[in-house]
Parts: structure tokens; C-alpha cells; sequence
């Protein structure tokens, strides 16, 4: 078993979540052993809102009763403590660490509001934008891969990293979205790069475990989307 | 882009996320060359340099550009790790660091702007959130030297460039950062002891200046 035999780490989370999914692809990828407690959905625990009481969100990974709040910081957090348990999700060079930390800040500010925007805009004109700007993103995206993975599978090399994690655990969602609205968000003719990078990284054992199945999501989404429209515009 | 040697940064005088990445690298003692962009004529290289973004700071190092003030930090605090160590080296406590750092980033500039750019109601709203950001972090830094602890570390350098906007932002929403949060300022003047901070920053009265040539450029009185 990876680290301190006796550390006790619990992960506060749900299901859906992709942002959540980052963390668990970590501990996994990392083999650190964790209790998984599901938030229910519309409500939000003691204990989350006393370990995460800036932003009462998560996921929040609590480590011997320390709690760490963010999904990339605690990505960070999960790769320099467990250093020693299989490959560095960081790559080793500095100037590769930069790149894969802008990476996933542009996932988070420009690609991720966009992808959601299709199911939350409250127009078909606005859904559009977030459309265009959802393909934009990833055609950004795939220019991007192709230059920091140097004809490797992940974005990490070899192996899965860093960015591979912040990307990756939104391809659950990439699929329900192509199923619900019957386009294609990653497309082998424009995108062909991260549609062979969606194939590897959902091969891996310990990420299939993780990513939802796309039925589910879709399930979920129609649910969510029956609520925006009957609640008023957003908090 | 050509392989120069060297450290150079993209910037525009008042920016305070350009500032985190000067404060930085004096910090560190590197030399570079500072070119000051004209943000309505972007040159050549700032557009080459940034495609997605098109914004400053960008560090070339190299002929590398480095986007994003704190991902600038953190790459001077690892290239040149060798003095003033910028993030600690405990996971827990950089995660810390990272987290406050990006608190800063998220609340800070944004609400700032809405002081100087709404009026009324909205103005006060902003003031009220304005006020419960600077208690938070004035929570956070606690009885301690620096954000860092004893040392000036990442969340210092991402949070001191706002101070020269305090003045700015008393003064267009009538309140007083002394009065809401006096530890916060006690450590910006801490913080100004430092050759780094003295050297970068400002004076607030020029902020205010050019908040005030915004202000007109964007027809708001």
C-alpha cells in the first residue's frame, strides 16, 4: 500500500461529479486507499461545510483530518504526497509544468463553463455560443496535444499526468452531451488526436472505474436540465 | 520563435498580476528585460507569445513564453529554486499556499472593479463583499509575519500587488481598509520593507489616477 500505513483519507464527493472524478483518478492512479463519501445531491453535510467553509463545494479531501480544497490543488496534493507510488502525474520539467498548469486553468475558465452552458443557457441562441465555444475549446485543445505529448499517448507521456486527469474526467460528460444534443463533440476528422487520447485514458483500469456511465449522466442531465427551466435564472 | 537567451517579461506598469511576477523574480535576484505594452496596440510578440489570451504578464524565458501571473510564479520559484523559496516544501502547507493564492485570484480584482465601476446600490453590494474578502484573508494571515508564515512565500506575492489599489478603492466606495481589516495593512507596510515590493508597486495615488482615466474612458462619474 502507497504512504503512511496508518494515514486515514476520505475523499467528499458524488457520483457525478467530474471535478470530483479528478481526485479519484488521482488517489487511484496513486493506489491510495480512501473512504468515499457521497454528498447528497441538493444538500450539503456538517462536515463539508465546516472542512470547505470558503466555497462549502466539492470535492474536499480530507487527510488525517486536514482538509484540501480544489479539485487541481488537490490533484497536486495527491502527486507530492504519494510520491513514491507509481509515475509523477507532474512532469519533471518546469517549463512542461507550466504548460500543463495553463492547460488546466483554460479547461476550468473557457472549456468547462462552455460544455455546461449547452445544457444550462437559457436560450438556443446562447446554447450556441456555448456550443462554438465548447468546439473552439477543443480544437485549442487538440493543437495543444499535439505539442506536449511529442507523439505519446497522454498528455503526460508514457503515462497518465496532470493535465491528462484535469481533461479527462469530463469525457463522461463529453459523451452524454454528444448522446443528448447528437453531435460530436470530439470528432476523429477535426479532433482526431483526443479522440484516440478519450480511448486510452477511459482503457485505463482505474479511470473506467471511475468515469460514470453515459446513460447515467444523461439520466442526470435531463433531471437538471427539467430543474433550470422551472426554477428562476441562477443563484 | 527564435531560441534567445535570456529572461525577459511582457507587462503594463499598473498591473497588478504583472507585478506578482516582478516582485518575484527580484525576489530571486534574476535579471531581465522589462518591455512595458501599449494594451490598445499589442505588439508582435505579446500577440505571438499569448495566442489564446492575448494578455500580460507573459515571461519569456529562453525564448519560451510562460502565461498566467501565478503559473509565472511558480515556474520562477522552480527554475530558480536555489533562493527565497517562494512556495513551502510540505505538501499540506503548499496546498495551503495554492488554495489562498487562488482565492486572491478569484475574488479580488473582480470585486475591486466593481467599486470603481458601479454606482449605488450595486457599488454598496460590491463594498460589502469587498469587506468580507479582506476579513477573510485578514483571518487567514492571522498574528503572522507574512501570508507565508515567517517567510514572504506565494500567497504574499499573489496578494500584495493589491494594496496599491486600496487608496483607489476607499476612495471611489467611501470606506477604509484600516478600519475593516488593520492587519492587513499592517502587513502591506511589512511587505513594503521589502526591496522587491518598495521597487514594484506603484504609488496608489498613480492608481488612482488611472482608475480615474478608465473611468472617463468608460463614461462612468
Amino acid at each position: 500500500m502507497a504512504g503512511s500505513g496508518n494515514s486515514e483519507v476520505k475523499l467528499l464527493g458524488a457520483w457525478a461529479s467530474p471535478y470530483v472524478a479528478r481526485a479519484r483518478i488521482a488517489l487511484n492512479l496513486k493506489e491510495v486507499q480512501y473512504e468515499f463519501l457521497e454528498e447528497q445531491f441538493g444538500t450539503k453535510s456538517e462536515l463539508l461545510l465546516k472542512s470547505n467553509p470558503i466555497y462549502k463545494k466539492i470535492p474536499v479531501l480530507i487527510h488525517d483530518d486536514k482538509p484540501i480544497c480544489e479539485s487541481l490543488i488537490i490533484v497536486q496534493y495527491i502527486d507530492e504526497v504519494w510520491v513514491s507510488s507509481g509515475p509523477a502525474l507532474m512532469p519533471a520539467d518546469a517549463y512542461d509544468r507550466a504548460l500543463h498548469r495553463f492547460w488546466a486553468v483554460y479547461i476550468d475558465d473557457k472549456f468547462v463553463p462552455a460544455l455546461f452552458g449547452m445544457m444550462r443557457a437559457p436560450t438556443e441562441e446562447a446554447k450556441a455560443e456555448s456550443k462554438e465555444q465548447a468546439l473552439a475549446s477543443l480544437q485549442l485543445l487538440e493543437e495543444a496535444f499535439g505539442k506536449i505529448s511529442k507523439g505519446k499517448p497522454f498528455f503526460g507521456g508514457d503515462t497518465i499526468g496532470y493535465l491528462d486527469v484535469a481533461l479527462g474526467a469530463f469525457v463522461g460528460w463529453m459523451k452524454a452531451f454528444e448522446e443528448m444534443n447528437g453531435f460530436k463533440l470530439l470528432d476523429d476528422a477535426k479532433t482526431p488526436l483526443l479522440c484516440a487520447w478519450a480511448e486510452n485514458f477511459c482503457n485505463n483500469e482505474v479511470v473506467g472505474a471511475v468515469i460514470p456511465e453515459t446513460a447515467k449522466l444523461v439520466e442526470l442531465a435531463k433531471v437538471m436540465q427539467a430543474r433550470f427551466k422551472s426554477a428562476p435564472p441562477a443563484n | 520563435m527564435a531560441s534567445e537567451k535570456g529572461v525577459m517579461l511582457l507587462d503594463f506598469w499598473v498591473s497588478p498580476f504583472g507585478q506578482r511576477a516582478r516582485i518575484a523574480l527580484a525576489e530571486k535576484g534574476v535579471e531581465y528585460e522589462y518591455k512595458e505594452e501599449n494594451l490598445r496596440d499589442k505588439s508582435e510578440l505579446l500577440l505571438k507569445s499569448n495566442p489564446i489570451h492575448k494578455k500580460i504578464p507573459v515571461l519569456i524565458h529562453d525564448g519560451k513564453p510562460i502565461c498566467e501571473s501565478l503559473i509565472i510564479v511558480q515556474y520562477i520559484d522552480e527554475t530558480w529554486s536555489d533562493k527565497a523559496p517562494l512556495l513551502p516544501s510540505d505538501p499540506y502547507q503548499r496546498a495551503q499556499a495554492r488554495f489562498w493564492a487562488d482565492f486572491v485570484d478569484k475574488k479580488v480584482f473582480e470585486c475591486g472593479g466593481k467599486l470603481w465601476k458601479l454606482k449605488g446600490e450595486e457599488q454598496e453590494a460590491a463594498k460589502t463583499e469587498m469587506i468580507e474578502i479582506l476579513q477573510i484573508l485578514e483571518a487567514q494571515l492571522g498574528d503572522k509575519k507574512y501570508f507565508g508564515g515567517d517567510i514572504f512565500g506565494f500567497v504574499d506575492v499573489a496578494f500584495v500587488p493589491f494594496t496599491s489599489w486600496f487608496y483607489s478603492y476607499e476612495t471611489c466606495a467611501n470606506f477604509s481598509v484600516e478600519e475593516v481589516a488593520p492587519k492587513i495593512v499592517k502587513w502591506a507596510k511589512r511587505c513594503m520593507e521589502r526591496e522587491s515590493v518598495e521597487k514594484t508597486l506603484p504609488d496608489p495615488k498613480k492608481v488612482y489616477e488611472f482608475v480615474r482615466y478608465l473611468k472617463k474612458r468608460f463614461g462612468i462619474e
